[in-house]
């Protein structure tokens, strides 16, 4: 059979709108179906969240060990060029961790209080919001904010779309810069975003997140808010708690105790 | 292929032209081949500022492509007559420039070999995955729509009636481009810089303002290279258009002062007070961002007086102020302007390495290849300019 070019290039035309369509429609379909199971899930949900006391952490004064502790079990490379840093737990200053709470007269301790920062694992994660290929997304069973490191592009969408800078970028090759592997955690290549996932491998497990176990002061709760039940929920009823940034409505899951 | 050969002819100084574009292309692939080698840890991005040049770029060449729409919607939607010789130069200009943001996208991707995940993975709610419909579809629309209208011509015959609605599709969609665009900033908690019910209009503004002056300037370079004219009447009505388009950006642009610097809200001035006056001692951008500001009133000033502005000697210089006053703007400090400060009120500086600005250079000359092939064809096809 002769094929002239002009309709072999239309076969091929055809072929290949057709392919791309079916895959469409079968996403589209996928999509719509996961919401259904959404809300047929609702009630045996949990909404995990953290309770972090800054005078207890505070007491402890210059300790690492729940970032040596993240950062050790989860293959986060240690880069000394601060614009390539990974991070998935730090700390820093009051008055920028807090940034419209701070005032000119806010009390020095208070000011350059250290305050742990983490991913705060939204209710409503604007950088989920933005993904454009569903590389991370919200654990309906748990609220926690996961990433799958193999489909990220690395567009680097959601550090803009994060408020709270929780998001880390990997500018280089990690690996290099890893101490020692931890072999039962993945470790990430160049170009692809990560950040804090709550230690979902631990959880999976029924352990405690790393930062909270290896907390000397005790200063870190972990728990179930929908629980009212929880150690959580009461730490939280006897103590005010504040949350970063709630005007936005992204509705962080960790909450500070001043 | 699509009349190829007709570019494939041409004096010593075009083949010149040709090799010298080919060689900046060939020194951006190589700039490229270490960025994939060591990551984009080689440009001058950071954990504050996440996009750079590429990303500005992207989206001040957008811009430019949308501005066909310029050009198309007189021509065909009001039968302009004047327009009808700079109208396909304008769709062949938009072709190449949303090549040039489909390329700037490209190199500012992280793990490249997994773009096509957009495509694979279509999230609805990104306006990346809309931008990405929007910006192809607006490719094959500009293909399509000159491809036939430019064999009919050839073939000496009028263009196939089903062309049409392509063409008026063309129109909307190429606000869309810019829309969308758009809202891939304005929607972002934390990014108060960008958080502005003003951005899409003044994205387009500044579109229609720096896309016919590139236009212009293009039509009076092929004038004098080949003698091919597109006419008075189609110049002044394009420099028409830059000026209106020029003082409504401005315009727009002096709202969001007004309302960040009235309002005072700390979050919504800090980004003006870093790109125009420093903060906390960090100044990189004031001189680039105040030659802006001086471009676009000198420009304002020339395109307002009738007799300046329909002096083709003037013309040029006049396109070429407009043109780097929104270059500045746009594609520098538009994007790099809205990560400083960060979120947590981080100050981190930016400026691009040799790596990207070689591969940013490559991408123009790309787009600059496109336009020379582009236009050579349709002038072949047209009036037999061989030159």
């Amino acid at each position: 059979m002769i094929i002239s070019r002009k309709k072999f290039l239309k076969i091929a035309g055809v072929s290949a709108l057709a392919v791309t369509g079916e895959r469409l429609a079968r996403n589209f379909a996928g999509a719509m179906q996961s919401e259904e199971q959404k809300t047929a899930g609702a009630l045996t949900t949990k909404r995990l969240a953290m309770v972090i006391d800054l005078k207890k952490c505070a007491q402890e004064e210059g300790c690492t060990q729940c970032i040596d502790a993240c950062h050790r079990i989860h293959n986060v490379p240690v880069i000394d060029d601060r614009n390539h840093e990974i991070s998935w737990i730090w700390k820093d200053e009051f008055k920028h961790a807090f940034h419209s709470a701070h005032n000119e007269y806010t009390a020095k301790h208070i000011e350059h209080l250290p305050v742990l920062l983490l991913c705060n694992h939204c209710g409503n994660p604007p950088c989920v919001r933005v993904c454009p290929t569903k590389a991370t997304w919200k654990r309906e069973a748990d609220g926690i904010v996961v990433m799958d490191w193999h489909r990220c592009i690395g567009c680097r969408y959601c550090m803009a779309a994060c408020p709270y800078g929780s998001r880390s970028f990997n500018w280089t090759d990690p690996r290099p810069n890893i101490k020692e592997v931890n072999v039962d955690f993945p470790t990430r290549t160049k170009g692809v975003v990560e950040k804090c996932n709550f230690c979902d491998e631990r959880l999976a497990k029924g352990k405690l997140p790393a930062c909270v176990e290896s907390c000397p002061q005790n200063a870190l709760f972990f728990g179930d808010v929908d629980d009212a039940g929880s150690e959580i929920r009461q730490v939280l009823a006897s103590e005010f708690a504040i949350r970063r940034k709630p005007e936005l409505g992204t509705n962080p899951e960790v909450f500070y105790i001043v | 292929m699509f009349m190829f050969e007709k570019a494939l002819t041409g004096s010593r100084n075009y083949w010149y032209w040709i090799l010298g574009l080919v060689v900046l292309i060939g020194l951006a692939f190589l700039a490229y081949l270490q960025q994939l080698e060591h990551g984009l840890g080689i440009t001058g991005m950071s954990r504050d500022v996440t996009w750079g040049i590429y990303i500005a770029q992207f989206t001040f060449f957008v811009g430019v492509a949308a501005s066909a729409v310029m050009v198309v919607l007189p021509y065909y939607l009001h039968n302009y007559k004047a327009f009808g010789k700079v109208t396909i130069l304008g769709e062949f200009l938009a072709i190449s420039s949303v090549t040039m943001c489909g390329l700037f996208i490209f190199v500012d991707m992280g793990q490249p070999a997994r773009v096509l995940n957009v495509m694979l993975h279509p999230t609805l709610n990104s306006p990346m995955f809309w931008d990405s419909i929007s910006l192809g579809g607006y490719f094959l629309l500009n293909a399509v729509i000159a491809l036939v209208t430019l064999s009919a011509e050839k073939k000496g015959i009028a263009p196939p009636k089903w062309i049409k609605p392509v063409i008026i599709i063309s129109i909307p969609w190429a606000i869309s481009i810019h829309t969308v665009t758009a809202f891939l900033y304005s929607g972002l908690p934390g990014r108060s810089f960008w958080m502005t019910a003003i951005l899409a209009p003044r994205f387009l503004a500044s579109a229609f303002a720096s896309g016919p002056s590139l236009l212009i300037l293009l039509c009076l370079l092929i004038r004098k290279l080949t003698g091919y004219d597109v006419g008075r009447e189609a110049l002044r009505k394009l420099a028409v258009i830059v000026a209106y388009a020029m003082i409504l950006n401005v315009f727009f642009l002096l709202m969001e002062i007004f309302t960040a610097f009235y309002s005072r809200i700390p979050e919504h001035m800090e980004h003006f007070q870093y790109l125009f006056v420093g903060l906390e001692g960090y100044s990189a951008l004031v001189p680039w961002m105040w030659t802006s500001v001086i471009l676009a009133v000198v420009s304002l000033l020339l395109l307002m007086t009738p007799t300046i502005r329909n002096n083709e000697k003037y013309l040029p210089i006049i396109c070429v102020i407009v043109f780097l006053s929104l270059w500045i703007d746009k594609g520098l400090g538009l994007i790099v302007g809205g990560f400083i400060p960060s979120p947590l009120g981080a100050i981190t500086e930016y400026a691009p390495t040799l790596y990207e600005i070689s591969i940013t250079v490559g991408i123009w000359a790309i787009g600059f290849l496109m336009v020379t092939v582009f236009y050579k064809i349709a002038l072949s096809v047209r009036e037999g300019f061989t030159k």
